[in-house]
């Protein structure tokens, strides 16, 4: 508790834990939507905000309100499946590679390299529109977190790297501690916070990857989520015939949720760095 | 020394990459479920009444052969890279018989013109004016800039693209909404063609340009902070040299290194974002053919502009790490 005390004196955490708090009970008011969200025409077309329609209507039928809450809420699943597989593959090739050293190392480390020089995103879509028909948020989140580990197994194993050099593994390794229980007890609560931080930045990309393949059409484009809502807004010319409340809305919540992420895994990366620490929090 | 240290190592690795994403540019659409290919002939056969006779058998030969569906998985591999060798990226199925690579180098202008100009510039201004911030970190125009940074810096592109469109071209209607050039206007170097070029990019440059320059704003001010507190620059103003001279010569120049690194590793992600910005100004460049070819589901498109992405990409990638030890003083050729 008083880790999270310390964080919410800086405003850029505060901030950034209210707005994620205000799009969390935004993306639970879906559960209480009148409207089903594969459903078209269930509203007038083309409204301007109003008292009935609080953010409008689109060209589908739809009202925008409800479906943005579905779509907040479809966004933020691909954003944790994705963060939360790619980091277990992060930690298992970061470990390895950092542990092992050697050939492991070399040959990892050039997987991860390769995927980061690579432009990936042309290959993501050629994959989504072969598997196009079977993209759900679970598929999604998972061929996401396929390529979204490279950069944090690199941080990773940097980290183990100057762990493995410490004076507690050799005490740990002489006294006889198998490398699964070294790896676990004694290396996983100095990376914790650090793939955490990464979970972090890597819920954004995904998130940014799913509105691009949605505004791509790659995906299934009757599911709301932030990306189709633009896909559609494009797709209807919604900017050049004026109707400005459709793009306002996902621009709107796509702002406020990228700037929420960005902003927490700044104030928390400042905060597990001790000489920024100090500035900030002073030294109790 | 150098040549066998950094060189050829270097150089092993830009082959292999290629070797790596080219590779899998060819398996992927074997290794799914739905190979694209059957595909796509079951559905030119369906339609094939729009199509001249001959054109059809046309169509399904070259991508019989593009793909190459005759003989085993490896003669097939080795027969792609053969055509790949000769530039022969296969003919688009959308508008036939173009040639792939056609389309892509009729594209390849706009993309090359607005990414060289918004990377350079953003790179060199983001890190002037980092630099500066850094150094006087204490005032209030760098405390600014650095609140503008950190709300602008994370947003993606199209986003921030979306936001300027909805501001200075639907609202203040500065600029045009969409398009390379005024619709109708045949390329040419005349005066009004390129004001009209420069007037319709001006807005996708600025996406990426303020973009790019907030990230390297943010780098670079955070490096010269720490090389502030070195003790060179303290015995350099306490010689008297001038303050100008200090922070250009002495402070941003040792900065500048990692950031050259930096900004290798991030052509790929600039050029990504580009495209995606392309897209939301349907300006004419590679974005936009990508977009339109998975609209009409060309396949031989989409892999051909993949596989001269990663060669673009990769090389210019190579290119940037080559040119990082002229400015390193402590590595020398040799």
């Amino acid at each position: 508790m008083k880790l999270f005390r310390d964080l919410l004196r800086d405003y850029r955490f505060a901030f950034a834990f209210g707005v994620l708090c205000i799009l969390m009970v935004f993306a639970l008011l879906s559960f209480f939507s009148p409207y089903d969200p594969s459903r078209w025409g269930q509203v007038p077309r083309d409204l301007r905000p109003s008292a009935q329609h609080w953010l409008g209507t689109d060209s589908n039928g739809q009202d925008i309100f409800w479906t943005a809450t579905f779509a907040v809420r479809n966004s933020l699943i691909i954003a944790v499946i994705a963060g939360v597989v790619s980091r277990i593959i992060a930690v298992i090739v970061g470990m390895v590679a950092g542990y092992k050293g050697g050939p492991w190392d070399r040959v990892l480390m050039f997987f991860s390299d390769s995927l980061l020089v690579i432009p990936l995103f042309l290959i993501i879509v050629m994959m989504a529109m072969l598997i196009r028909a079977s993209l759900n948020l679970v598929s999604l989140g998972l061929l996401l977190a396929f390529f979204g580990w490279a950069w944090d197994a690199r941080l990773i194993r940097s980290q183990i790297l100057s762990l493995r050099e410490r004076d507690f593994t050799q005490t740990a390794i002489l006294s006889g501690t198998g490398t699964f229980k070294l790896v676990m007890n004694e290396y996983m609560p100095y990376t914790t916070p650090l793939i955490f931080s990464t979970l972090i930045n890597n819920m954004a990309w995904a998130i940014g990857l799913e509105i691009t393949l949605a505004i791509l059409g790659l995906l299934d484009l009757a599911t709301p989520t932030l990306g189709t809502m633009l896909y559609w807004a494009i797709n209807y010319q919604a900017i050049l015939l004026g109707r400005w409340w459709w793009v306002m809305t996902p621009i709107t919540l796509s702002v406020a949720l990228f700037i929420a992420l960005y902003w927490l895994s700044v104030s928390i990366s400042e905060y597990l760095d001790p000489r920024t620490r100090v500035q900030r929090v002073g030294a109790g | 020394m150098f040549l066998k240290r950094y060189l050829i190592p270097r150089l092993i690795q830009y082959v292999l990459v290629i070797v790596l994403g080219i590779t899998a540019v060819f398996f992927i659409p074997r290794l799914l479920p739905n190979d694209p290919v059957l595909r796509t002939i079951a559905e030119m056969r369906a339609r094939g009444s729009y199509l001249e006779p001959g054109a059809m058998d046309k169509i399904i030969s070259d991508l019989q052969q593009m793909y190459g569906l005759e003989g085993s998985l490896f003669e097939q591999y080795l027969a792609f890279w053969g055509r790949l060798f000769r530039g022969d990226l296969g003919v688009s199925f959308f508008q036939f018989p173009t040639p792939v690579i056609d389309l892509i180098m009729t594209a390849l202008p706009w993309t090359a013109s607005l990414l060289l100009t918004t990377t350079i510039l953003g790179w060199v201004i983001g890190n002037l004016v980092g630099g500066f911030a850094g150094y006087y970190s204490n005032k209030t125009w760098s405390r600014v800039l650095d609140a503008i940074a950190m709300v602008v810096r994370p947003l993606p592109y199209y986003i921030f693209a979306f936001a300027l469109l909805l501001i200075f071209a639907y609202y203040l209607r500065w600029f045009p909404i969409s398009g390379g050039a005024r619709l109708g206007m045949r390329p040419s170097w005349s005066w009004p063609f390129i004001q009209s070029v420069l007037w319709h990019s001006f807005l996708p440059a600025m996406s990426i340009l303020i973009l790019s320059a907030a990230v390297w704003f943010q780098t670079m001010k955070l490096v010269v902070q720490n090389v502030n507190a070195e003790s060179f620059v303290t015995y350099a103003k306490l010689s008297g040299v001038k303050e100008s001279r200090i922070v250009s010569r002495y402070v941003i120049r040792n900065a500048l290194l990692p950031q050259i690194t930096g900004l290798g590793l991030s052509l790929g992600l600039i050029f990504s974002g580009a495209l995606i910005t392309e897209i939301v100004y349907s300006y004419p460049g590679l974005g936009t053919l990508l977009y339109n070819a998975i609209i009409n589901g060309d396949y031989n498109l989409i892999m051909g502009i993949t596989v001269f992405s990663i060669l673009a990409i990769t090389t210019s990638v190579l290119i940037v790490d080559l040119i990082y030890p002229l400015f390193d003083p402590r590595i020398r050729y040799m």
